[in-house]
């Protein structure tokens, strides 16, 4: 059973930052995994007072608060509009709204899980997380980096005009996804991201894929099988890695025919 | 009628949607012991040593208790009529420990947070054993789930502990072997039904106390009142008579409350401390150490004739009963008795059975009972013999399908009163639109549409074995009490049995006020499963109605002075027929002379199990390039004879059928190789949500059956039976794989499409 | 630590723990209605509403609701009534255990949405399970609600 024996709401980063230094102190997102866990933690340092549930949108992009909730995510319009309901559509699976009402997106993105949605989605846009100590760090790096004692400030999302397509299958509609595909395109240079596979999402970019002259179905799909072989897969008791592999295939195509779209 | 046949509101019903506390955890005295369980981590090993006292010392611990105190004598948790069938194999808590989960030790302490501490601090030193995990291997197995020597089964089942049998047994009625060779047509496959959960939204639960007459008192969420009692009898070594039980409302029950999971453990810590005593089981107890479906693997060989009569039904079932034997004997007997008697022209069917331990959780009961498994591999099997003879799945069933008046062979020799089967496939065909849909259509984006189509039955109680008794009594303000022993638990039993004595009695529902149970004070009855509430406590209701009318004429022909045949009871009044004189049930009520109790008890056993009928077809929609389904249309179409209540039967179907649909697309009990149980969470064992249920579309054709309370049969289980096989039969319309193996994963239909494409490459 | 926090519009202030959780703490305070059906956050029993947000009070910790106003089932009883009569003519209650989740969800739904159609209904509410029903009933009952408080469902 997990106990906590301190809660404080801290009033600076700096407060969380210094408490956050101890192992046996936790900065709380949701709580959502958080409380399933069996640890024994000392401190657990809320955020919740400091702002940062707000999501701001500019002419470069979007700032989102760690403490946003993966609902706000879903209902954010400008989001919503920019990359073509793919935020949405990688949200709104999540087991339901009111779990969504709690989750965090710092949460979500600090926790790096494999079987995110989130962190699929984010890794196919030009992302950046901004933490106390080291500053802005490219999310593709992040997801790679050990779990330190840093804190998740921000996840800021840049307005490249890239394209994008999220799918993901599942078996019960709101289950964890047993592949999740993230494609995008700028101009044509090209981002999938796999995740659930059941590792944690990665990401391969590459650029000269597909000139205008060469987008025939075949070429799609010698593409997609290229793709998927980047990436390595596992079983578990949702699927093996053989049909993960097949389905990242399927998706990476149909995932590049929609960001072409009528380029295609 | 004025009641009955109605969408009368359940009685329950404002009580439930305004969130009052009616369930037995919210009635629970705040100070009970809070108690817990420590389970084993290994699937099969024996208990060395265990040291209590580091846990037992701690502040606010008022017991721990382990094998070392607990009466040895075995005894079953399946809540059935004594003798049960089921073998008494277990005790409270057991040295030997047979499956990940079993239960090593008791805690009772004042706190959650106390008790919590002290499982930590509890010492076991394991034995670890050999565990069996595979059932297919268990039979005559070295490795032997239950050596004891005071394992005992009651019942004749075939049951052996020193061969890991449960049960085993063969029936037959003709030369199958012999039938079948003469058949044009012969198909012999094998089906896998998986362990699932029957997932009540309230946990198992019970809390203890000793009431003011110092009776043990158990009030719990369950099923079977009457058989609790009895399980905690044999299972405390204390009289029954010191034993009282007592069902609030509860949170669903679909089988798992048919077995007493609970109640042993609150009880003893009662009865060794003297104090009240609640234990809740967390979502993962619930899952990990309960009573789920029996997983089942089915052999059916079929045999048919040039024009696709069937003439013969062979099956063979192998039932995994887990640890322990709880309803291991008799769900396996449906797989067969409920599933050959849907084809009526079978010349002979023999049916096998061997019913096995293993080191995994024991199974139980839900909803179906072993029909459900039964029907999958036998509708499935039918859906073959189609497909390899070129006939529409539907006709095949139409010129096969058991009719009215029917001599039942392989339905203990039964006559079949009442059945509209063919109707029911008539209307299910023009509700999905058969004719234009199957088998199924291509659609423009990789994607195909098809429909598929399975037939089920069930039964309407134990024949000869369940029994139910009703107490009516006129109170003073001339309304009625009527007092039952069947278990409401959300079907609405309470409603439904109350509109049945409405049209009796000539009153309104609201007239007669209906109680939970109580052991102490309700009439017997063998408790709520097996699709008997309805048809049997509901006949005995009709019975104790009509005694208590007898009652009031008399009394109403006493008081004016004259002969009973000379007055009739309306619902209020008894008036004379051949005069204008009348007296009020009121006044009545409120004569007090010799024989002023105006009560009646009756009671019924039926010798006869009226089998209702499901149609059910299925539109899914399949990727073509990933196997991915959805369901888009569920249709299914009922013979429960009389509906009594026309919106709760509705429910009920639509209820039963979407588990099906969860069964048929992913529920499974999934364990690791060590045997632990990776389905523990509602995380990891899905249940549908309302995304996933697509359309369900019910409807009814109904029979009239005449054993039954105005022509009811019934409805509870018969709904799950048809999902499986007519979700696995559209998935062969559409993409021309055989699902065999249940959950109908995207993975073994793309796995299935791959092995065509190899073939034809 | 010490919180104040409001309960069904009644004050509360009170000393609790790091760690206590707002399903208990609820129940502790006599709010019965809410019930726990899981501990992994999935099967929505446990709803509340705080900030006309519906939420997880088995995810919640009680410290996190300082100074939050929070309702339960037992503070809303004529909006339960009004809907949950729909629920009872459809008998989709059926074992009811899981009814005061979807009521909350359901008051919070009709706030947040005009006029939802059959799915956005269904996407809204997915974090309620129910295993009785099969969710047909319920979803009648839903629609006959929206339909009386004159925002029909579409």
């Amino acid at each position: 059973m997990r106990t906590i024996n301190k809660f404080v709401k801290v009033k600076t980063l700096a407060e969380a930052y210094e408490l956050n230094q101890k192992r046996s102190n936790v900065v709380l997102g949701g709580f959502m995994w958080l409380k399933m866990g069996n640890q024994a933690i000392q401190t657990a340092i809320d955020l919740s007072g400091l702002g940062l549930d707000q999501i701001e949108e500019n002419d470069e992009g979007f700032q989102i608060g760690s403490m946003c909730t993966l609902r706000d995510l879903e209902r954010h319009e400008g989001l919503d509009e920019y990359f073509q309901g793919a935020v949405r559509e990688a949200v709104h699976h999540i087991v339901g709204v009111q779990f969504r009402n709690g989750a965090t997106v710092g949460g979500s993105v600090f926790g790096r899980y494999g079987f995110s949605d989130v962190l699929t989605c984010l890794m196919a846009l030009d992302c950046q997380v901004e933490l106390y100590q080291r500053g802005i760090v490219p999310l593709k790096e992040f997801a790679q980096m050990k779990h330190d004692n840093d804190i998740l400030m921000r996840v800021l999302i840049k307005k490249d005009g890239r394209k994008i397509s999220y799918q993901s299958q599942r078996h019960a509609k709101t289950d964890f996804p047993v592949i999740a595909v993230a494609v995008a395109r700028k101009e044509n240079q090209f981002f999938v991201s796999v995740g659930a596979r059941p590792m944690k999402a990665g990401v391969i970019e590459k650029s000269g894929w597909l000139p205008a002259s060469s987008r025939s179905d075949r070429e799609i799909e010698a593409l997609a099988d290229w793709a998927k072989d980047q990436f390595i897969y596992g079983s578990n008791m949702r699927a093996t890695s053989e049909y993960r592999e097949h389905l990242a295939y399927v998706y990476i195509k149909r995932g590049v025919k929609e960001v072409l779209g009528n380029d295609h | 009628m004025r009641a009955v046949n109605q969408a009368v509101r359940k009685k329950d019903a404002m009580l439930l949607v305004t969130g009052q506390p009616v369930y037995t955890q919210d009635l629970a005295p705040k100070d009970c012991l809070i108690v817990k369980i420590l389970r084993s981590p290994y699937a099969h090993a024996l208990i060395k040593e265990i040291n209590t006292e580091p846990a037992t010392k701690l502040p606010g611990i008022e017991c721990v208790l382990t094998y070392k105190d607990v009466p040895d004598q075995r005894f079953t948790l399946a809540g059935q009529t004594f003798p049960e069938p089921s073998p008494y194999d277990r005790l409270i808590l057991d040295q030997r420990v047979r499956f990940v989960g079993d239960a090593v030790a008791i805690v009772a302490g004042e706190n959650e947070q106390t008790v919590d501490k002290a499982l930590k601090r509890i010492k076991v030193k394991y034995e670890v054993l050999e565990p069996l995990l595979d059932f297919r291997t268990a039979r005559d197995h070295k490795v032997l789930i239950h050596p004891e020597a005071n394992w005992k089964s009651l019942c004749d089942v075939g049951a052996d502990n020193t061969r890991n049998l449960c049960a085993s047994n063969e029936e037959k009625n003709g030369d199958v072997d012999e039938v079948l060779g003469s058949c044009e047509w012969v198909i012999e496959q094998t089906y896998h039904t998986k362990a699932n959960q029957q997932t009540t939204m309230e946990t198992f639960r019970s809390y203890t106390y000793r009431d003011q007459a110092g009776k043990l008192t158990c009030v719990t969420s369950t099923q079977i009142p009457f058989h609790v009692k009895r399980i905690l009898s044999n299972a405390l070594a204390l009289p029954e008579s010191e034993i009282r039980v007592v069902k609030p409302r509860i949170g669903g029950g679909f089988g798992a409350k048919q077995t007493a999971v609970t109640e042993m453990y609150p009880a003893l810590v009662t009865q060794k401390t003297g104090k009240p005593a609640l234990l809740v089981y967390s979502r993962r107890e619930s899952l990990i150490a309960s009573a789920p479906r029996h997983e089942n693997e089915i052999t059916v060989r079929i045999g048919a004739d040039k024009n696709g009569i069937i003439r013969a039904i062979d099956m063979v079932t192998l039932s995994n009963t887990g640890a322990y034997g709880e309803h291991g004997p008799t769900t396996v007997g449906l797989s067969g008795h409920k599933s050959i008697p849907l084809y009526g022209k079978v010349e002979a069917f023999r049916f096998k059975y061997d019913v096995v331990y293993t080191n995994v959780m024991s199974s139980g009961a839900y909803r179906g009972y072993g029909a459900t498994q039964g029907t999958f591999a036998l509708e499935s099997a039918v859906n073959e013999l189609a497909e390899k003879m070129k006939l529409d799945p539907v006709r095949i069933r139409e010129i096969n399908m058991v009719k009215e008046g029917a001599v039942m062979p392989a339905y203990y020799g039964e006559t079949l009163n009442s059945c509209a089967l063919d109707r029911c496939m008539a209307k299910a065909k023009e509700m999905i639109g058969w004719q234009e849909k199957y088998p199924g259509i291509e659609l423009n984006n990789g994607k195909v549409r098809s429909i598929g189509v399975a037939m089920a039955m069930q039964g309407s109680s134990i024949a000869n074995v369940d029994t139910a008794a009703v107490f009516i009594k006129v109170n003073d303000q001339g309304h009625y009490d009527m007092k039952i022993g069947a278990t409401d638990m959300g079907t609405g039993c309470d409603t439904i049995l109350a509109q049945i004595a409405a049209d009796c009695l000539n009153c309104s529902v609201e007239q007669i006020s209906v109680s939970g149970v109580d052991t102490d004070v309700s009439p017997y009855d063998s408790g709520s499963y097996a699709s008997s509430t309805t048809y049997l406590t509901g006949t005995a209701v009709v019975n104790t109605c009509e005694t208590l009318v007898e009652m009031i004429r008399k009394k109403g022909a006493d008081q004016m002075g004259c002969p009973i045949e000379d007055v009739e009871f309306d619902g209020d009044r008894v008036h004379r027929v051949s005069g204008n004189e009348s007296i009020t049930l009121r006044a009545l009520a409120n004569v007090q002379d010799q024989d002023a109790d105006l009560s009646a008890t009756e009671s019924y056993c039926s010798p006869v199990s009226p089998p209702p009928f499901a149609v059910g077809m299925a539109e899914v929609e399949i990727d073509t390039e990933t196997g991915a389904i959805d369901l888009i249309d569920y249709v299914a179409v009922l013979d429960c004879g009389t509906p009594i209540n026309k919106s709760l039967v509705r429910v009920q179907a639509e209820g039963g059928i979407a588990q099906g649909i969860g069964m048929a697309l992913y529920e499974d009990i999934v364990y690791s190789r060590e045997g632990r149980n990776l389905s523990n969470s509602l995380m990891q064992y899905k249940i549908p949500t309302r995304l996933d249920v697509g359309r369900i579309r019910v409807d009814f054709a109904s029979s009239y059956e005449p054993t039954g309370p105005f022509g009811a049969k019934s409805i509870g289980e018969v709904v799950i039976n048809t999902p499986s096989p007519a979700i696995a039969n559209a998935v062969y319309n559409g993409v021309h794989v055989h699902v065999r193996e249940l959950p109908i994963t995207a993975e073994k239909i793309y796995n299935g499409m791959k092995q065509h494409k190899n073939k034809s490459n | 630590m010490i919180i104040k926090l409001w309960i069904n519009d009644q004050e509360i202030t009170k000393e609790i723990d790091g760690d206590a959780i707002l399903l208990d703490f609820l129940r502790d305070h006599d709010c019965y209605s809410v019930k726990r059906g899981c501990v992994t956050s999935n099967c929505g029993l446990c709803t509340v509403i705080i900030d006309d947000k519906p939420v997880l009070s088995c995810s919640t910790l009680v410290a996190r609701a300082d100074k939050k106003h929070i309702y339960t089932l037992e503070g809303l009883q004529e909006e339960a009534r009004e809907f949950g009569e729909c629920l009872a003519d459809q008998g989709a209650e059926q074992c009811g255990f899981c009814s005061p989740g979807l009521v909350m969800t359901v008051l919070a739904m009709v706030k947040e949405l005009k006029n939802p159609s059959d799915n956005e209904i269904n996407e809204y509410l997915s974090g309620n399970l129910c295993r009785c029903s099969g969710y047909m009933g319920q979803l009648r009952g839903i629609k006959d609600y929206l339909q009386k408080k004159g925002g029909a469902g579409k």
